[in-house]
C-alpha cells in the first residue's frame, strides 16, 4: 500500500513489478514504469502565529506506453495489486486509440544514475516539532516585529525501470526557510525578507534569519518615490534568483531554442563575461530524471558564452542531440534546469545572517554597493511574467525592500518600483559591473517535493528599467 | 468502506487525538490533457489519485496530513498525524482559533454536462488538436499549438460538527495558440484566451468553440502583428476586451478582497490587500458602474459548486456594489478572525492539499452598453484584448499588464492593428475611471491560478466584458 512502500517493497521493487504487469499486457510494447514517494512538511506563519501546518506522504506510480506509433502515459496513488492492474488496464487501453506521436524519441538505454550526493537523515526525518522550532527562533529574533513565512522539509525516494532494461533508484532530502519580518510605519508597513536553503537542516539557523529580516524591515521605513527611469543597480542574491529563474525556462530550455523562441544562441558570447551558470542537480541527491536518463553537472554559460542547453529525449532527438538528462515528466514546459547557479571556481555559500551593517543581505552584497555612485538596491523581483520570450523582456515590481545607493552607500529606502526589462539585455557584455563573492542556496517554489533550487550570488548591474511608481 | 466511513475515521482519529474541531475530505480524481504541436501529439496523460485529508484544532493550533488509502486503518493515521501537527503548530500561538458557526449541512451536489468529456474518444480529440494546429501552420504560425484539460472530481466531506457533503464535479476546457517569430522577437494570438476557456462543463464547451473555425485567423493575426507599429506610448482612452477583462477582475479585485491576504496569513508569499476592513461598506473601489459579484452558482462557469470544502452551501454575495466596496472572499477562521459572519468562499487543490481562501467566480454584472457602442463612441483610444503577461504588486494595487493584440481607436472606428500593447495602472484610480461596461457577460475560466504553500493551483471563474476606461498610461516597453 502507498504509505507502507519503504517497509514492504522498495521502490524499485514496485517499479519492475509495474513494468512486469504492463509487459505481460502489451507484450513488445515500449515503457516506462515510475514511482515516486513525496513526504512534504510545511510549517507557515503568519502574523507571528503558526497558522497552516501541514504533511502528506504520497506514493504514485506511472507508467509510459509507446505502442504501433501511438504513445499515453498515466499515473495512480492505488499501488495495490487491483490498482496497479487497473492503471494498466486504463493505459493499455487509451494507447490503442491514441493519436499518432510520430516525434516518439524512444526509450532511455540502460545507464547509471549520475553521482548524487547521499541525503541528510536529520533533514529526511525533521519533525513538526523541529520546524516549529526553527520559526519559533526567527519570530522571537525579530524584535517585537510581526512576521511571516514557512519552513519547509521533504524527502523524496523513487525508482524508475523501463523495457529497455533501464532500472534506476534514488533519494533526496531539501529543507528550506522564508521569512518576513513588517516594521509598520505611519503610511504603511515596510517588509524585511531572510532566506535560506541548505542541505541540512541543522544548518537552518531561524535567529540568525529572523535577526536579518528585522534589520531590513527597519531600514526600510518610511520610503520617499524616486522618479522611474533607468538606473544602476544591485540585486540582491534573492532578486536574481528570478533572473535565473526566467533564464532557464525560456532560455536554455531545449524545447524553446528548438522552436525559436528562446533568446540563446549556443557557441555565442551572448552574456557578460562574468557570468557562468551551471544546473548542479546531483547536489540534492537526483541522479536520473523521469525518463530514466543520468543527470549531471551541466554548464550551460561558461564565462558569457552559452556552451549548452537542456534536453530531454523528445527534444534532444529534434535537435539531432543525446537528452542532457532534465526530462519533467512530459507536459508542454519542456525541459527546464532547476537546479542551477552561477558559479565561480571558489564562490562559497554566504554564512545565513552574516554580520553586515545596513540592509544588505551580506556581506557580499555590500561590497557592491560600495562600488556603485548612484543606482539602486534591490531585494526581490516579484510578480514577473515573460511579453516576449525572444527577447526575454519581463515585466514585474520590487519587493521586500528597496533603497537607494548614492556614493557607495545605502542612503535612503524607496517606494517599489515597476520595471519591463529584457533579462538578456540586462546581463549582456559589459553589463555586469560586479558579481558577489559568495551564493546564497534558495528555494524556487513550494509547489511539490521537487521544488527547485537555486544558487545565487548578487549583481552589480549597469542599468536596469524601472517604468513605474506607487504614484502611477 | 464507504468513502464517508473513510472520512470519519479520519475525524474520528483527530477527536480521539485531543481536537477539538476536526474535518476531512476523502477525493477521488481524474485527469486528462492533450496538447498537439505543429501538427502532431505532443503529449496524453489520463491521471489519477485519491486520498483523505484531515484538518485538525487542538487548542489554538491548527494541523493538517493527508494519506493516499482510503482504508479504516490509512485514516485514522492520517487524522492523529493532523492532531499532533496541531500540537507543535501551538509551539508559536497566542490567540485562540475559532470559526463562525455553520450548520450541519448534509447534502450531496453534482453539475450538469451534455456530453461526458472522459468518454469522447481519444481520437477524435486528437484530430482536433491536429487539425487545428496544422491549419495554424498552414497559415504561417512558426509555432502552434493546441491542447485540451479534462477534470473529473469526486469528493467526500465530513466534520466533527456533522457535515457530510459529497460532490462530484466535471470540468473542461480547451485552446489553440499561434506564435510568428521575427526578427528578435515573437509575437503570439492565442484562441480563445491565453490559455483557452475552461468551466464546469462537459466536452460540449470544447465542441463550441470551434478551435478549427478559428485556426486560420489566429495563425494570421499572429504574422500581422510582426509588421504592425507598436503600441504608442502615452496616456489614453483604453478599452479592454473582454478575456483582458477577466484577468484585469482576477488580480485587481479577486485577489484583493481575499480575507486571508487582508488579515496578513498571506503576507511573505501572495502578499496582503490594500483594502483596509475598516472601510467594509464605505469605501469607493469603482465608477458607479462597477458591480461585482462572488457566486459560485453560476451554471458551467469555472468556479462553481454546491458546497465550498468547509462545508458552506454555495450562495451568491456582492463584492462591490455601485462602486463601493461591501463584501470580501472569507472562510470560516478568517470571518471570525475579522467579525464577520459568513463564510463559503474556501477550496482545496485536492485531498493532499489544506483548504484556503480561494475565489469561486468573482466578476461584473453586466454594463448597458454593447462593445460596438463603446467603440462608436470613443474618438481616440486603443483597444486591447487577449492577456499576454500580467504583474501586480504585493498588496493587489499597481499593476502593470501586456495584451497579445491592440487595435488604434479613431473616430469611433477600429483603426490599425499595433503590436506589444501595454498599460499600468493603480487599481482604484482605474476602476473609478471606468465610464463604459459592455453588457456582453462571458464566464471566463481561469484554471491556473496560484496559492498557498505547499502550492495550490486553483480554478476560478470571471464573469466579464468589454469595458472603457479614461486617461490610462499605456505602451510602457522594455
Amino acid at each position: 500500500m502507498g504509505t507502507a512502500v519503504g517497509f514492504t517493497l522498495t521502490e524499485l521493487d514496485l517499479a519492475a513489478r509495474l513494468l512486469e504487469t504492463a509487459q505481460r499486457a502489451l507484450p513488445g510494447a515500449e515503457i516506462e514504469a515510475t514511482v515516486d514517494r513525496n513526504r512534504l512538511s510545511l510549517t507557515r506563519f503568519a502574523n507571528s502565529v503558526i497558522h497552516q501546518n501541514v504533511g502528506e506522504d504520497t506514493t504514485t506510480v506511472g507508467l509510459r506506453v509507446h505502442a504501433d506509433g501511438r504513445t499515453t502515459a498515466g499515473s495512480s496513488t492505488a499501488l495495490d495489486d487491483a490498482g496497479m492492474a487497473a492503471l494498466v488496464e486504463r493505459t493499455v487501453l487509451a494507447v490503442r486509440v491514441a493519436p499518432l506521436d510520430p516525434g516518439w524519441p524512444g526509450l532511455a538505454p540502460s545507464a547509471e544514475p549520475g553521482a548524487a550526493a547521499a541525503i541528510d537523515e536529520a533533514t529526511a526525518n525533521a519533525t513538526p516539532a523541529d520546524r516549529a522550532g526553527v520559526v519559533r527562533a526567527f519570530v522571537d529574533a525579530a524584535g517585537g516585529l510581526e512576521t511571516a513565512g514557512y519552513c519547509l522539509t521533504n524527502h523524496w525516494s523513487g525508482a524508475f525501470a523501463n523495457s529497455a532494461g533501464q532500472a534506476v533508484a534514488g533519494e533526496s532530502a531539501q529543507c528550506g526557510f522564508d521569512g518576513i519580518a513588517r516594521r509598520p510605519w505611519h503610511g504603511g508597513i515596510a517588509d524585511g525578507v531572510a532566506r535560506h536553503a541548505p542541505l541540512r537542516f541543522a544548518e537552518l539557523d531561524g535567529a540568525a534569519l529572523g535577526a536579518r529580516a528585522a534589520t531590513k524591515a527597519n531600514a526600510a521605513v518610511d520610503p520617499f518615490e524616486l522618479a522611474p527611469e533607468r538606473y544602476e543597480v544591485v540585486l540582491e542574491p534573492t532578486a536574481v534568483a528570478d533572473l535565473l529563474q526566467s533564464l532557464v525556462a525560456f532560455g536554455f530550455n531545449g524545447k524553446t531554442v528548438n522552436d525559436g523562441r528562446s533568446c540563446v544562441r549556443v557557441g555565442e558570447a551572448q552574456f557578460d563575461s562574468a557570468i557562468t551558470i551551471v544546473d548542479d542537480p546531483l547536489a540534492v541527491g537526483l541522479g536520473y530524471d523521469t525518463e530514466g536518463s543520468p543527470r549531471q553537472s551541466l554548464l550551460l554559460v561558461d564565462a558569457g558564452t552559452t556552451v549548452a542547453v537542456t534536453h530531454d529525449r523528445r527534444t534532444a532527438a529534434e535537435a539531432g542531440t543525446v537528452s542532457s538528462g532534465h526530462a519533467l515528466g512530459g507536459g508542454p514546459f519542456g525541459p527546464v534546469a532547476i537546479h542551477a547557479g552561477f558559479d565561480s571556481p571558489g564562490r562559497a555559500e554566504a554564512p545565513p545572517g552574516a554580520e553586515v551593517e545596513g540592509p544588505a543581505a551580506d556581506a557580499s552584497v555590500a561590497a557592491l554597493v560600495a562600488g556603485v555612485e548612484r543606482g539602486v538596491l534591490v531585494t526581490d523581483l516579484w510578480y514577473t511574467r515573460t511579453l516576449d520570450p525572444r527577447q526575454l523582456s519581463v515585466t514585474g515590481l520590487t519587493r521586500n525592500g528597496v533603497w537607494l545607493i548614492e556614493h557607495g552607500e545605502v542612503t535612503r529606502p524607496l517606494r517599489n518600483f515597476r520595471f519591463t526589462q529584457s533579462y538578456a539585455q540586462a546581463l549582456m557584455p559589459g553589463a555586469v559591473l560586479g558579481v558577489g563573492d559568495t551564493v546564497s542556496p534558495l528555494l524556487g517554489d513550494t509547489y511539490s517535493a521537487g521544488s527547485p533550487r537555486w544558487s545565487t550570488p548578487a549583481l552589480h548591474l549597469a542599468s536596469w528599467n524601472f517604468t513605474g511608481g506607487a504614484s502611477g | 468502506m464507504s468513502q464517508f466511513e473513510v472520512a470519519e475515521a479520519a475525524v474520528h482519529a483527530a477527536i480521539d487525538a485531543g481536537a477539538t474541531y476536526a474535518d476531512a475530505r476523502v477525493m477521488e480524481r481524474r485527469y486528462e490533457s492533450m496538447s498537439a504541436r505543429n501538427g502532431e501529439i505532443e503529449h496524453l496523460g489520463q491521471h489519477g489519485d485519491a486520498g483523505v485529508g484531515v484538518r485538525a484544532l487542538v487548542g489554538s493550533g491548527w494541523g493538517f496530513f493527508a494519506l493516499p488509502e482510503l482504508d479504516d486503518a490509512t485514516a485514522r493515521t492520517a487524522g492523529a498525524r493532523a492532531a499532533e501537527i496541531a500540537v507543535a503548530s501551538a509551539q508559536v500561538s497566542r490567540r485562540a482559533a475559532n470559526l463562525v458557526p455553520s450548520e450541519a449541512v448534509v447534502g450531496s451536489w453534482s453539475n450538469d454536462v451534455e456530453i461526458d468529456p472522459i468518454e469522447v474518444s481519444l481520437a477524435d480529440k486528437g484530430d482536433l488538436l491536429v487539425g487545428a494546429t496544422a491549419t495554424m501552420r498552414e497559415h504561417g504560425a512558426d509555432v502552434a499549438e493546441g491542447h485540451y484539460q479534462i477534470w473529473e472530481t469526486a469528493k467526500w466531506f465530513v466534520s466533527s460538527e456533522g457535515h457530510r457533503i459529497d460532490q462530484h464535479v466535471r470540468e473542461a476546457g480547451a485552446g489553440i495558440a499561434a506564435t510568428a517569430i521575427g526578427d528578435g522577437e515573437t509575437q503570439r494570438r492565442s484562441y480563445p484566451a491565453m490559455r483557452g476557456q475552461y468551466g464546469t462543463r462537459g466536452w460540449e464547451l470544447v465542441r463550441d468553440l470551434d478551435l478549427l473555425g478559428n485556426a486560420a485567423r489566429v495563425a494570421d493575426e499572429a504574422r500581422a502583428l510582426l509588421s504592425a507599429p507598436p503600441c504608442p506610448s502615452g496616456e489614453t482612452t483604453l478599452v479592454l476586451g473582454p478575456e483582458q477583462m477577466a484577468l484585469q477582475i482576477h488580480e485587481s479585485v479577486g485577489h484583493a478582497i481575499e480575507l486571508d491576504r487582508i488579515l496578513g496569513w498571506e503576507a511573505a508569499y501572495a502578499g496582503t490587500s490594500w483594502l483596509d476592513l475598516g472601510q467594509l461598506g464605505s469605501m469607493r473601489y469603482g465608477s458607479e458602474l462597477m458591480n461585482i459579484t462572488i457566486d459560485p452558482t453560476i451554471p458551467g462557469a469555472l468556479g462553481s459548486f454546491g458546497f465550498d470544502d468547509e462545508g458552506t452551501p454555495a450562495a451568491a454575495r456582492d463584492a462591490v456594489r455601485d462602486g463601493t466596496w461591501v463584501g470580501v472572499l472569507a472562510g470560516r477562521d478568517s470571518a471570525s478572525v475579522a467579525g464577520l459572519d459568513y463564510a463559503g468562499s474556501v477550496r482545496s487543490e485536492g485531498w493532499a492539499r489544506l483548504p484556503m481562501v480561494r475565489m469561486t467566480n468573482v466578476g461584473l454584472e453586466p454594463g448597458p452598453h454593447t462593445l460596438e457602442e463603446i467603440i462608436a463612441a470613443t474618438d481616440d483610444g486603443i483597444f486591447m484584448d487577449t492577456n499576454r503577461s500580467w504583474s501586480i504588486d504585493d498588496r493587489r494595487l499597481n499593476f502593470q499588464f501586456g495584451c497579445e493584440v491592440g487595435y488604434e481607436i479613431k473616430n469611433g472606428q477600429l483603426g490599425r492593428l499595433l503590436r506589444n500593447p501595454t498599460y499600468t495602472g493603480i487599481g482604484p484610480t482605474f476602476w473609478q475611471s471606468m465610464d463604459m461596461l459592455s453588457s456582453e457577460l462571458e464566464p471566463w475560466g481561469t484554471p491556473n491560478c496560484g496559492k498557498g504553500q505547499p502550492g495550490q493551483v486553483g480554478h476560478t471563474g470571471h464573469p466579464a466584458a468589454p469595458a472603457r476606461f479614461q486617461g490610462i498610461r499605456v505602451g510602457v516597453r522594455a
